[in-house]
């Protein structure tokens, strides 16, 4: 019998002609698919066309293809769920996969157009006048109360005013990524861009390396079910917290980071085991309903001074009621992770089957606090699959107050979404604590490429702000006048609040 | 909230009851609104006039200021508001209305009948004007709510007032209410200003504050409703500009009950002041900052107290912000108030003749109302300029500890902020 009936996906082509036999994509390649026999042979099952060798090589005489074996055409049973019954059949277990859902459903984004000023109102040119980004994230009052300062003027009252926010230079952050998930060059990378840019990096739920201390007013710590690393000192060394409660890629489970992938460092970060497989619990297991969510809060809270505390959740049904519950309960921000979210492990089953778009939940979760008089009280911060600046107006449009980006920020750093972050042996040294990988970062560097991306994206909302005749962008938050649907059916736009072209 | 519905009728049954939320789409629209379902889009010419001694100007001044500015329009849309121009009924609140036909009038009547005591009810004088065609039927009534059915609700007389308007507005099919403030009224209509201004008999009122407004609009259907100003309570407002953010403003203002059912730019900047005056109580000055905020930079250089105040402002009122070019005055009983957007890309000029203050989209405006003004200047971006009346009650919250003359100057920064060109 065959040990396997799944074929490779893709096909390593080495022209051997031009191939200098020097062995730089054996060394390159974290999943081992060369072995080296005067000349590179490779493994085509176990490549992941991630790309690495492809970069490497010096003669560029390779070329990945996709090993494109003819199937009977059955589009119910697509070759995708054929593999899936040959590997469960082999495996017995559940399939892991990394990165976001990549099934075709719709996207929302790709309908949506933005307007531009004719005539009637002028377009404003960045180029040449002001055009603000900065953002305010946490709660605000329903008004601002002075009192006369005695010389004509006024000052907040007691206890007015926004202090507890925190300022953004960009409407832009990254999103949790664990230390332990990625390499702490990958933290590194993200403290440096943030503090650069003015933003905020996110710790994720794998606790703050100490190297990371010096960037605190720029890193959110994150709190989730498994509570690694989480003590009095790593509360306070963030500018604000996070509660996690779901995630896009996985909505309704919990995080799962491999034994091997807990080495030493790690272990001391998370505050567990060397080797032991982090699993963190489904649910928190102090919150079983939202009085319970709004206790944690207010101890986070208590524990830090007031600091502004965040939850996050995952884009699912009934978000837009869940929103307004953790409104309710005292959070600052509500982070809305929506289905296409990804990075870390995740069941393929749950990534592509579960959740809703993020366009749909920014739509109605701000509605739904607008309709309760409650949308000052929190900012929603949309993530799940940015990946332009288009995508960040966009969401902007329909309500939100800050994204947040984490595929396409590792992508500056080289990912290539091959979805082998679960395997810890990413080639480009990102989801991986091998030292032998983790060094490809520097950190320098990757804090450069992420700053040159936040940069190029931040001018490229200037554009689009200029476009639109408005000259900050609170202008743009919330204001779907500015937006119309092309090809989306009326009850969807009805959901986003925004007018078909045309009209 | 929960109010009861003033009136209920077959065509407006779909609407939600106020304060809820309109449909996407605007759901079932009165008449006079479903006109103009589209924003509308226009540029304009204003002025507005403010004797700080509260001595009286006939409306032909108001009528002149307009006139020369005849070039801003196209002819649909005039129109002007006085103020202290009721003072035999000083203390009711007067309804400038519009019907369609005469069911309208009924309707909007039964609404009066039920919620108000009527004191009088009048047709609005009017004279036959060239030019001027196809008026809506024009009343004006002065009434007080009825008291029994204010206490039930738990409001205020100014809130029961707005809320009857939204309410007329939105659901009495063929009514709209042009104005409803106390001691003050709004004559505006489709045609010229000087047009509007005779066929409404202006310069047979006298007032101490006068706004007015010349309208070019470019996809109007030409409806009497739509032309400026624009009012709520005592506020009225002219406008001339364009507000990019109109979206998220009326999206905002929904919020707080507020529905914006005209599609025009005013209607916003009406309520947002409304809002933030006479509901959130922030000082004059503060609430023109909010609209038209100094950029991120000016206020970090601001001195610690002030730079917390406005960065506050803006985080708190950042969708209340009005982006886009605009100039506005804003009446009201005790003065007036004219602003510039953030980066000033609209006219207005401003001038001071002793205790008169004016201003007006172009300096012609002004050289032929004041024959020898003491300065003539143009406000900056963002820097409002505001005329008070020495004596009269001062609407607005915050500033009572200072004299009526220390007021309009401390506020309008007209001493040192503006770019003062010294004429007389
Ligand atoms: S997995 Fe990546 S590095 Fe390895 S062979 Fe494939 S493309 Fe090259
Ligand atoms: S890196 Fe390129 S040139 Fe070097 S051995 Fe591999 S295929 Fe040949
Ligand atoms: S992080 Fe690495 S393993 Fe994960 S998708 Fe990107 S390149 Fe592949």
């Amino acid at each position: 019998m065959p040990t396997t009936l799944i074929q490779p996906e893709f096909k390593v082509e080495i022209d051997y002609d031009k191939c200098h036999k020097c062995g730089r994509c054996v060394q390159q390649c974290g999943w081992g698919v060369y072995s080296f026999n005067e000349r590179p042979i490779p493994d085509d099952a176990k490549c992941r066309a991630c790309h690495r060798c492809v970069t490497y090589c010096p003669a560029r005489c390779i070329t990945i293809r996709k090993n494109e074996l003819a199937f009977r055409d059955n589009p119910h049973w697509n070759t995708g769920l054929r593999k899936a019954v040959w590997r469960q059949a082999e495996s017995g277990g559940v399939m892991l996969t990394g990165m976001g859902n990549d099934k075709p459903y719709l996207n929302i984004f790709d309908h949506l157009v933005l307007d531009a000023c004719q005539v009637t109102n002028p377009s404003i040119d960045p180029l040449r006048e002001p055009m603000e980004l900065r953002t305010y994230l946490g709660r605000k009052p329903d008004s601002v109360e002075v009192e006369p300062d005695g010389n004509g003027g006024y000052k907040l009252a007691e206890g007015a005013g926004v202090s507890n926010n925190i300022v953004l230079d960009a409407p832009i952050i990254f999103s949790p990524m664990s230390y332990g998930s990625v390499s702490l060059n990958v933290h590194k990378s993200l403290a440096m861009a943030a503090e650069h840019c003015g933003i905020l990096m996110n710790t994720g739920e794998g606790g703050l390396h100490a190297d990371l201390y010096p960037y605190a007013d720029h890193v959110i710590v994150q709190v989730a079910s498994g509570r690694f690393g989480v003590n009095p000192e790593y509360l306070n060394r963030g500018a604000a917290m996070e509660i996690k409660i779901g995630q896009g890629a996985k909505p309704g489970i919990g995080g799962h980071l491999p034994g091997e992938k807990i080495v030493s460092a790690v272990s001391e970060t998370r505050m567990i085991p060397q080797g032991t497989d982090a699993i963190s619990p489904a649910p928190h297991h102090d919150i079983y309903s939202i009085e319970d969510l709004r206790q944690l809060i207010y101890s986070l809270k208590e524990a830090t001074g007031y600091k502004p505390v965040g939850v996050k959740i995952a884009a699912v049904h009934n978000v837009a009621a869940i929103a307004s519950g953790i409104v309710r309960a005292g959070a600052d921000y509500v982070y809305l992770d929506g289905f296409r979210g990804g990075t870390g492990a995740a069941p393929q089953i749950i990534r592509d089957h579960i959740g809703i778009p993020v366009e749909v939940a920014i739509a109605v979760v701000d509605q739904r606090l607008r309709d309760e008089g409650i949308r000052n009280q929190a900012s929603i911060v949309a993530a799940g699959s940015i990946r332009s600046s288009a995508d960040m107006a966009k969401a902007i449009a329909l309500g939100a107050d800050v994204v947040a980006i984490a595929s396409a920020a590792l992508m500056a750093l080289g990912c290539h979404l091959c979805q082998g972050c679960h395997t810890g042996s990413c080639s480009w040294g990102i989801t991986t604590q091998k030292p032998e990988l983790t060094r490809r970062i520097d950190p320098e560097w990757g804090a450069e490429r992420l700053t040159n991306l936040i940069h190029a994206w931040s001018h490229e909302l200037q554009e689009i702000l200029g476009a639109l005749g408005v000259n900050a962008v609170e202008s743009l938050r919330g204001s779907r006048e500015r937006l119309r649907a092309i090809g989306l059916d009326e009850q969807t736009c009805n959901v986003l609040g925004v007018k078909p072209v045309g009209l | 909230m929960t109010y009861e519905p003033l009136l209920q009728r077959a065509p407006s049954t779909k609407l939600p009851t106020f304060p809820d939320r309109e449909g996407v789409f605007g759901g079932e629209r009165p008449s006079y609104t479903r006109e103009a379902p589209f924003k509308i889009h226009g540029g304009c010419g204003l002025a507005g006039i403010c004797d700080e001694s509260g001595k009286m100007m006939s409306g032909e001044t108001a009528i002149l200021a307009m006139a020369v500015q005849r070039d801003r329009g196209n002819g649909l849309g005039g129109g002007y508001a006085g103020y202290g121009i009721y003072p035999e009924f000083p203390d009711h609140f007067c309804f400038h209305m519009m019907y369609h036909d005469v069911k309208a009038k009924e309707d909007a009547e039964a609404v009066f009948d039920r919620y108000f005591v009527v004191d009088l009810a009048e047709p609005m004088p009017t004279r036959p004007v060239k030019g001027i065609s196809n008026a809506p039927l024009l009343w004006r009534y002065f009434l007080t709510p009825e008291p029994h059915q204010l206490e039930m609700t738990d409001m205020t007389a100014e809130d029961y007032v707005v809320h009857a308007v939204m309410r007329i507005n939105s659901q009495v099919d063929g009514a709209y209410v042009a104005s409803s403030g106390k001691n003050m009224g709004a004559f505006k209509g489709v045609g010229f200003p000087e047009e509007i201004g005779h066929y409404f008999i202006l310069e047979e009122y006298e007032g101490h504050t006068w706004v007015g407004h010349n309208r070019f609009p470019t996809n109007t259907p030409g409806w009497w409703g739509g032309a400026h100003p624009f009012t709520l309570l005592d506020w009225s407002i002219v406008h001339n500009g364009e507000i990019s953010s109109y979206g998220i403003n009326s999206r905002y203002l929904e919020q707080f009950g507020y529905r914006c059912t005209l599609g025009t730019d005013t209607e916003v900047a009406a309520y947002l002041f409304d809002l933030m005056l006479r509901r959130h109580k922030l000082p004059l000055e503060l609430a023109c900052k909010a609209l038209a905020p100094p950029l991120w930079s000016e206020i970090d250089r601001m001195p610690e107290e002030e730079r917390e105040v406005m960065r506050s402002l803006r985080a708190v009122y950042g969708s209340a912000m009005l982006n886009g070019p605009f100039a506005i005055v804003l009446g009201f009983n005790g003065g007036m108030v004219a602003l510039n957007d953030r980066i000033k890309l609209r006219p207005l000029v401003a001038a001071r003749q002793g205790s008169v203050l004016m201003v007006a989209s172009e300096e012609s405006a002004i050289r032929e109302v004041l024959d020898a003004p003491d300065r003539v200047w143009t406000p900056r971006a963002g820097e409002p300029v505001i005329a008070r009346i020495s004596g009269m009650d001062w609407p607005i919250h915050g500033d009572l500890r200072l004299p009526a003359s220390e007021v309009s100057c401390a506020m309008s920064g007209v001493e040192d902020a503006c770019d003062a060109v010294e004429v007389a």
